[in-house]
């Protein structure tokens, strides 16, 4: 095994693969940082490339460029409201807001160092552990499955701002919005209206991008025009000040990078799911949970670390199994296949090396994140230099790229101007976005792992129960269901309500 | 006088503009400009990894740009529907799947294969009968005993979505050895991969997916195949017997991949692409993609291949009937 390891390190530690991560890095932090291009998509533009590789400088390039995809979503969320990937989204309203007060470089600085701490933390735990944790993934079904996204369904309680009730409804329409479509279960058309582009559903991304990025527009446009919001800032060390960030937040940024580690493993549950997490059970342990959301640093660090800790857990089942644990990792299978090697237990027996050189990958991206991340914020720091007249009709322009290229065609556009005008409505009338969000995110895999697990147990809703891996998460949702509701309950009591208040407007 | 002037500069302007038109038209053979291949799933399945071997192969050869795009959604609708409804130039192409011959079944689309010019049949992946290693159950017959003397309902399947191909493959079965095609009720998933999971987690007791989508799995000790229904074996899982062998009951069904142009591509089209396809398909290259992939290689040209399309639709809608899928 000590060779294995010895073996995996002489192969990733060559001059060549460390030119092909960092070259593929750089491409990372690119697409990354484009709204609407995803790291899945980066993955699949690479597939050709290695075609002409070794194996291990292949799934070299393929790591690090979802490592730095995955971060670099950061940078366009940070700097003008538009989360790049899914998993930034959870956190978007904390790092935007603190670019809105003149901080944008301690938003990108602890993206950059929250991330690679989180991305370190996942890949050491998951070569240490990696085989035992794929038995454990293998066991999840749809009833585990269901009581992961109905608890992920929770966070919304804590992540919004505001009334209570605001944030139901704002919930309520995300999941809304996630039954359009052809209902996987019965094959059926729901709310489409004939329009054979509705049958796909509302595609995630356009929908991400109209409601943090139009909305932010628009408000920008019917806004004040004297009273600018956004202080001038140059973009210089960004790691300035971090360790004492860190310091401050380093318990939250080990709770992130555990939870991150864990998700990211079970196949279905990635990184986006991850970060929503983490960042609400970042703020309910929080002593300063009402600063989450406009602003603060807390929230970015722990779901910064839970976003990168979760990618190297979804290539476990991947390897062992050969069951992907996201889009990512079935590309991944892919290009084994193609390189003759195909994923199973066989790679553990056969090659270890493999598994290791994987892990090591991860490592190595992690540290490049460091460099390439510090240079890419440079460069794209410069956006805050642009007056706001010609920034944000460029902000606009690229929203409508990235809706576009998801599924290359213009009905993402129409989806993504439709929501972000819904989403400024909104705002201005105080319901937050985040919870609607997240309905979207959810909605589909709960409802389809309720309806899985009922057609299995014959409509017996007790078999939620039966397994004993469900049974604790059924518990565990249903307690903390039942705290929130007695906290509420007990708060009102005493206390004046509190005016309902959107979730981005400024504090000043 | 004038008139007659008038005449011949415009004869000569017609002749200069048809002497043109046609060395222009000479000049230009197809493809000029890059050729779009529409695939209807996402990216990182079976279709996108074939669709994108195929697409750098032709471009290789073609010398102009080949570009996959992942149009998905709405169980392949959406994608099928770009591909019929692209202009019929040759520069849109793209790969139609099996659900062609389900989706209008369903009432999801008025699109059949009718409404494409079919190039080439390029796979074929029949469907398989996986069960866990630990399963009682050693041979198809076994299975087939156990679901008939056990009461409907006692097992369940998964592998793909309501009326997609597998749950088709397994309701097909059912039928042909004389039960009620839905005694073994279908748990709806997004594709073999979760479905296989769900049967090692023990969710699930069948999943009648392709055989190699289960290898690794298979390799795992996790699960077993009990049978692929195909006429033969396949040559990379020779212990696995074919349904007709391991049950008698003549029953087979597959998942299948080809490429097709909209409704009325031009002959200069089919004649360039249609030899290259071939050529592509015969060529070291694509033989040990499919075979490393698990992915079963067949050749239909044109005229096989539309034949093809219309058997398969006329046995899916067989089957979606019986199970009451089809409107």
């Amino acid at each position: 095994m000590d060779s294995a390891v010895w073996t995996a390190l002489t192969l990733v530690f060559d001059p060549y693969v460390l030119t092909v991560m960092a070259v593929a890095g750089a491409f990372g932090l690119f697409v990354g940082a484009m709204p609407g291009l995803t790291a899945t998509l980066a993955t699949a533009l690479l597939v050709p490339v290695t075609f002409f590789m070794e194996p291990v400088p292949a799934l070299a390039a393929i790591v690090a460029t979802t490592a730095m995809a995955i971060f670099a979503g950061d940078i366009p969320g940070a700097l003008v409201r538009i989360p790049g990937t899914p998993a930034s989204a959870a956190y978007v309203d904390d790092s935007y807001g603190l670019t809105r007060k003149g901080k944008a470089e301690v938003a990108l600085g602890t993206s950059i160092t929250s991330a690679v701490i989180g991305g370190l933390f996942g890949a050491v735990v998951l070569a240490f552990t990696a085989p035992v944790l794929a038995e454990v993934a293998l066991g999840f079904s749809s009833f585990e499955y269901f009581w992961l996204a109905t608890f992920g369904l929770t966070c919304a309680a804590f992540i919004s701002t505001g009334s209570p009730v605001k944030g139901m409804v704002s919930l309520l329409f995300g999941l809304f919005i996630a039954t359009i479509g052809i209902d996987i279960m019965a094959g059926q058309p729901r709310f489409v209206f004939g329009s054979t582009e509705l049958m796909g559903g509302v595609s995630f991304i356009p929908a991400m991008i109209g409601m943090f990025a139009v909305s932010e527009v628009l408000r920008w446009a019917i806004g004040p025009r004297n009273a600018d919001l956004h202080v001038r800032q140059k973009v210089g060390n960004v790691f300035r000040g971090q360790a004492a960030i860190l310091r401050r937040y380093k318990l939250g940024l080990a709770r992130g990078s555990v939870i991150g580690t864990a998700i990211g493993i079970l196949p279905g549950a990635g990184a986006d799911i991850a970060a929503w997490i983490t960042y609400a059970v970042s703020k309910r342990f929080s002593r300063e949970p009402e600063k989450f959301g406009t602003g603060h640093v807390e929230g970015l660090v722990d779901a910064g670390s839970a976003n990168n800790a979760s990618l190297g857990g979804a290539w476990v089942p991947a390897l062992v199994f050969g069951i992907p644990g996201d889009s990512i990792t079935a590309i991944v299978i892919g290009v084994l296949y193609m390189k003759g090697m195909n994923p199973g237990p066989m790679v553990m027996i056969n090659e270890p090396q493999l598994l290791y050189a994987v892990f090591i990958s991860f490592f190595v991206a992690n540290l490049l994140l460091l460099p390439l991340g510090y240079l890419a914020v440079r460069f794209y720091g410069r956006m805050l230099d642009v007056p706001r007249e010609i920034l944000m009709p460029l902000i606009l322009l690229l929203c409508m790229v990235g809706a576009f290229a998801i599924n290359n065609t213009l009905f993402g556009v129409g989806i993504m101007l439709v929501l972000g005008v819904i989403a400024f409505v909104m705002e201005e009338s105080g319901f937050p976005v985040a919870p609607a969000i997240l309905g979207i995110v959810l909605g589909s895999m709960i409802e389809q792992n309720f309806m899985q697990s009922m057609i299995k147990a014959d409509g017996d809703l007790l078999a939620f129960f039966e397994r004993p891996i469900s049974a604790v998460l059924g518990v565990l949702t249903l307690l903390t269901w039942a705290f929130v509701l007695f906290e509420n309950l007990r708060r009102r009591k005493p206390r004046e309500p509190v005016a309902p208040r959107a979730s981005t407007t400024p504090e000043e | 006088m004038i008139r007659r002037h008038a005449f011949a500069l415009l004869a000569a302007t017609a002749a200069v503009a048809i002497v043109g038109g046609l060395a222009g038209a000479a000049k230009a053979a197809y493809p000029e400009r890059p050729i779009t291949l529409i695939v209807p799933w996402g990216a990182g399945g079976g279709t996108d990894a074939t669709g994108r071997i195929l697409g750098s192969l032709m471009e290789a050869d073609l010398g102009v740009p080949v570009n996959v795009v992942n149009r998905t959604g709405g169980s392949g609708v959406v994608g099928h529907s770009a591909i019929a409804e692209a202009e019929p130039d040759g520069y849109t192409i793209g790969v139609v799947t099996v659900e062609i011959g389900m989706m209008h079944w369903a009432g999801l689309t008025d699109l059949t294969h009718e409404d494409y010019t079919p190039l080439a049949l390029y796979n074929e992946d029949p469907a398989g009968l996986q069960v866990r290693e630990d399963a009682p159950w050693s041979t198809a017959q076994e299975f087939l005993d156990a679901v008939a003397a056990d009461p409907a309902g006692t097992y369940k399947a998964s592998g793909t979505g309501q009326g997609g191909i597998w749950h088709l493959a397994l309701a097909g079965m059912l039928q042909a050895a004389g039960m009620e095609p839905d005694r073994v009720p279908w748990v709806p998933s997004q594709g073999a991969a979760p479905g296989l999971q769900d049967l090692v987690a023990g969710g699930v007791a069948v999943v009648p997916c392709s055989v190699p989508e289960a290898q690794s799995l298979m390799e795992a000790g996790k699960v077993k195949s009990l049978a692929v229904m195909s006429a033969e074996r396949n040559p990379t899982f020779p212990d696995v017997p074919t349904l007709k062998e391991a049950t008698g009951i003549d029953w087979k069904l597959g998942a299948w991949r080809g490429i097709a142009g909209p409704k009325g591509l031009p002959d200069e089209v089919t004649q360039k692409l249609v030899p290259l396809l071939e050529k592509i398909h015969g060529s070291d290259e694509f033989r040990d993609f499919m075979n490393q992939r698990g992915f079963g290689m067949v050749w239909k040209g044109p005229d096989d291949y539309r034949q093809f399309m219309v058997e398969s639709d006329e046995a899916l809608g067989g089957v979606m009937k019986g199970l009451g899928l089809a409107q």
